[in-house]
């Protein structure tokens, strides 16, 4: 009997353990990350929730919920429902979601929800490895013009995705006609692409720089072009697309939306609050050490600069025959 | 030499006070979280990023706390397999096969106590392995590509009718529903649904922990219900409440055979701990199953799997820290949490932070023996749970079950799916079905399945591919080595059963 009432309450207090565990203190404010823990979206709502408790421009805790699913389809599907005029509900975005939206997969489109502000941006790489023949974009560029399917190019989205697309800009701007015909291998990860790269698996890595920078450092891989307007901070060395001649650029930019529903006034609010956050030296600090560049886009302007990259999502997507 | 200077520095980092607390609270709370069904290592380390965080702790203290939750619940998740063959967490999955039959044979302290010794020996083999030859054993595993991990798959699938013994073909079929399961969701090679029924909650596919709790912990819960209509169910009689160390010792090389296969499957990128506990599972029956104790409660098949699945966690570290390459969802969230404590893992991570290194090394020699410590005296504890009357105990299953799945994220949705599991679990198990190859095939499926379809992506379509290399020749012919020494065997017990019967006739 003592056993028994031993046991009990050791499951009792386990359990007690399990529940607060999973249940941390609620707050008012809450992100969610339409991920798994560990992703770009995590970070976003996890740094900028902190950062927003630490300025103390919210009360209490930022509550950071994971829902992932679809590619972020399942949280659009559950806000556009449930919470379109909960105005303490914030939920991070990227260039990988908007591209999901232009290409038709999520079950609501771009105009259900207000969409707040960037505040910074991965930068896309073409990267080849270090005993790769290939020593220049241009060199790369006619490469495929030569022959287009004899490179074999991997990248951590799936075909249409946002890693592909941005090769096939560059390749689309070098003047090959056949994208359709250029191998794209995904993997899970851009540092899985990389270490199979380096194992000789795949010719050229099209991601985001800041997972990967490790193995620019070492030296392992040799970037050939960064996808930015201006040389990147931390790599003055990597040369742009741009000043190859190569008129492409391919940020993945990192930011918020909220409910299609929310007043003005709040929507006002939030911008207003982002703006201080990213003036803020936590932020800066932050995004620099994870590999984004700090930008700032907000408000109407950023509405605007959605809409617009939808747009050439939309059309690019329909050129490579990835929606009809 | 250099290298145990290195680990002397880490060891003066991992014993100072604030970082022998947080490894004694890892271990505490990982055993938890790893032993109740649903919860697992992944949620335990997201929870824990935010309470690091707003402790403010340095990257150094915030890996140990959180590599020793990780090590934690791979010890803790056996105990759940082991007394009431629920698997706490995906790689504990094979424990159930002999772990949970020893127990009902009254063994159950001697089952505790070898998964425990066992998952100290995978765990401390791994962790010697990481700190001697981590970069070099990095290297080596980038030369495995697509092909080579399908190559793998296939060996792995080759050998999955050897786990449950009962009927062969009710094996496969238990395998062939846990792949199509794993065709379920977004095609991640080109983005298309499949089999998604226009859900988006779909989409991502079957997460395999839902589909383990529900088949194992609601069908048994099921199960439960349909007897006490019959009968009024006891508790299972436990023979001694303290293990025996000669049933230990004879494990031995159960327990050296298990690492060994677990920590090379560890340190592929690609594969990872389920895999790691399947294959030392079986390489284990294969080599000792002489008298077909294997599957009724034998120690070895305790023994291996436990190894294998510690040692294979404790590999995954070497690719997540000298390659940024998580090779588990859990590696995944240490690998997020790195990188936003401003750590950069990658080839340059052992020059320009040897102290985080060597200090985490340090910290999971010592937690290694913490969790052996700390989980030997609590056999007595444990095993006294298998007096409580199943009525009792199933609530409070039920309950932890639903809280942990509900956790992991926040969607009714994935309640709905593990109670879907729950009655498929019940069915198949009326029907004498293994569920286990069933979990396999899910687990395993979808990675065999991605890997071939890069591989093709690769060579654009030419098959040639899958034999182009040495790795995948190899791996090739250990598999088909492996069917004709099953096929041999089989034979053989065929004959020799005739035998006897016309010298009995």
């Amino acid at each position: 009997m003592i056993f028994r009432m031993m046991t009990t309450a050791k499951i009792g207090a386990a359990m007690a353990t399990a529940m607060t565990l999973t249940a941390l203190p609620a707050s008012a404010t809450e992100c969610i990350a339409p991920s798994n823990p560990g992703g770009g979206w995590d970070f976003t709502c996890r740094t900028i929730g902190r950062i927003l408790t630490e300025l103390d421009l919210v009360d209490g805790n930022v509550q950071v919920t994971n829902m992932p699913g679809g590619v972020g389809a399942v949280t659009f599907a559950m806000v556009a429902s449930e919470r379109p005029d909960d105005a303490e509900l914030i939920v991070a975005t990227s260039t990988v979601g908007i591209t999901q939206i232009a290409q038709g997969r999520y079950p609501a489109p771009l105009d259900s929800m207000r969409y707040l502000a960037m505040l910074g941006a991965d930068v896309g790489v073409i990267a080849v490895d270090d005993d790769s023949p290939i020593q220049s974009l241009e060199e790369l560029n006619a490469a495929m013009l030569e022959d287009a399917s004899a490179i074999v190019t991997a990248g951590s989205s799936g075909a249409g995705g946002w890693d592909h697309i941005r090769l096939l800009m560059v390749a689309d701007a070098a003047g090959v006609d056949d994208l359709g015909a250029i191998r794209w291998v995904q993997f899970d990860g851009g540092t899985d692409a990389v270490t199979q790269m380096m194992g000789g698996q795949i010719d050229v890595v099209s991601t985001d720089l800041g997972e990967i920078a490790g193995f620019v450092e070492s030296g392992d891989i040799r970037v050939l072009a960064a996808l930015s307007d201006d040389p990147i901070p931390a790599f003055p060395d990597i040369p742009t697309a741009i000043s190859q001649g190569i008129d492409v650029t391919g940020y993945n930019w990192r930011g918020l939306y909220t409910g299609g529903d929310v007043t003005d006034a709040e929507y006002a609010a939030w911008v207003e609050k982002l703006e201080t956050l990213y003036n803020s030296e936590a932020w800066q600090t932050a995004a620099t050490q994870s590999g984004l560049v700090p930008i700032w886009r907000g408000g109407e302007a950023f509405e605007a600069f959605v809409r617009e990259q939808a747009d050439v999502m939309e059309e690019i997507s329909r050129d490579i025959g990835v929606i009809e | 030499m250099e290298t145990l200077s290195l680990l002397g520095q880490g060891f003066v980092i991992a014993l100072s006070p604030l970082n022998i607390g947080l490894l004694l609270m890892g271990c505490f709370v990982g055993t938890l979280l790893g032993a109740l069904p649903g919860l697992g290592p992944v949620n335990g380390v997201a929870v824990l990023i935010p309470l690091t965080f707003a402790f403010g702790f340095d990257p150094t203290s915030s890996m140990i706390l959180l590599c020793a939750v990780y090590f934690g619940c791979m010890y803790g998740g056996r105990i759940s397999s082991i007394l009431l063959n629920i698997p706490g967490d995906e790689p504990a999955i094979m424990t159930t096969l002999d772990g949970y039959p020893m127990a009902v044979q009254g063994q159950a302290a001697n089952a505790l106590a070898i998964s425990g010794v066992a998952s100290f020996i995978g765990a401390t083999i791994a962790v010697i392995g990481l700190s001697l030859f981590a970069p070099i054993l990095a290297r080596a595993a980038i030369h495995f590509g697509p092909a080579d991990y399908f190559a793998l798959y296939i060996l792995a699938f080759a050998t999955i009718g050897g786990i449950a013994g009962v009927d062969p073909r009710k094996t496969l079929l238990s395998a062939m529903i846990g792949l199509v399961l794993a065709t379920v969701g977004l095609d991640p090679i080109s983005g298309v649904p499949r089999y998604t029924f226009d859900s988006f909650h779909l989409y991502d596919g079957v997460e395999p922990i839902v589909a383990l709790v529900g088949l194992f912990a609601i069908s048994e819960i099921l199960m439960l219900l349909e007897k006490t209509l019959k009968d009024r169910p006891k508790a299972i009689p436990v023979g001694s409440w303290l293990p025996q160390w000669g049933a230990i010792w004879r494990t031995r090389w159960a327990m050296l055979r298990g690492s060994g296969v677990g920590f090379v499957a560890g340190v592929l990128p690609g594969a990872g701990a389920s895999l790691g506990s399947f294959m030392a599972y079986v390489a284990e029956k294969q080599t000792s199953n002489k008298k077909g104790t294997f599957g009724k409660g034998d120690p070895r098949g305790v023994a291996a799997p436990e190894a294998g699945n510690n040692a294979a966690s404790g590999g995954a570290l070497i690719p997540m820290l000298s390659l940024g390459v998580p090779g588990s969802g859990t590696t995944a969230v240490l690998l997020a949490m790195l990188v936003s404590l401003n750590v950069q893992p990658g080839p340059l991570l052992f020059e320009r932070q040897p102290d985080l290194v060597w200090g985490l090394v340090a910290s999971l020699y010592m937690a290694n023996i913490t969790l052996l410590i700390l989980n030997l005296p609590m056999i007595g504890i444990f095993t006294r749970l298998m007096m409580t009357p199943t009525w009792a105990l199933m609530p409070i299953v039920a309950a932890v079950t639903f809280v942990g799945v509900y956790s992991i994220s926040n969607s009714v949705f994935d309640l709905e799916m593990m109670v879907f599991f729950g009655v498929l679990g019940y069915l198949l198990r009326k029907l004498d079905v293994s569920l286990v190859p069933l979990v396999l095939g899910l687990l395993l499926g979808g990675d065999m399945e991605r890997n071939l379809r890069r591989a093709m992506s690769i060579s654009d379509g030419d098959w040639s591919i899958l034999i182009a290399s040495p790795i995948s020749i190899g791996l090739y012919i250990l598999t088909a080595g492996f069917l004709a020494l099953s096929v041999w065997l089989a034979v053989r017990d065929h004959r020799q059963s005739q035998a006897d019967r016309l010298t009995e006739g």
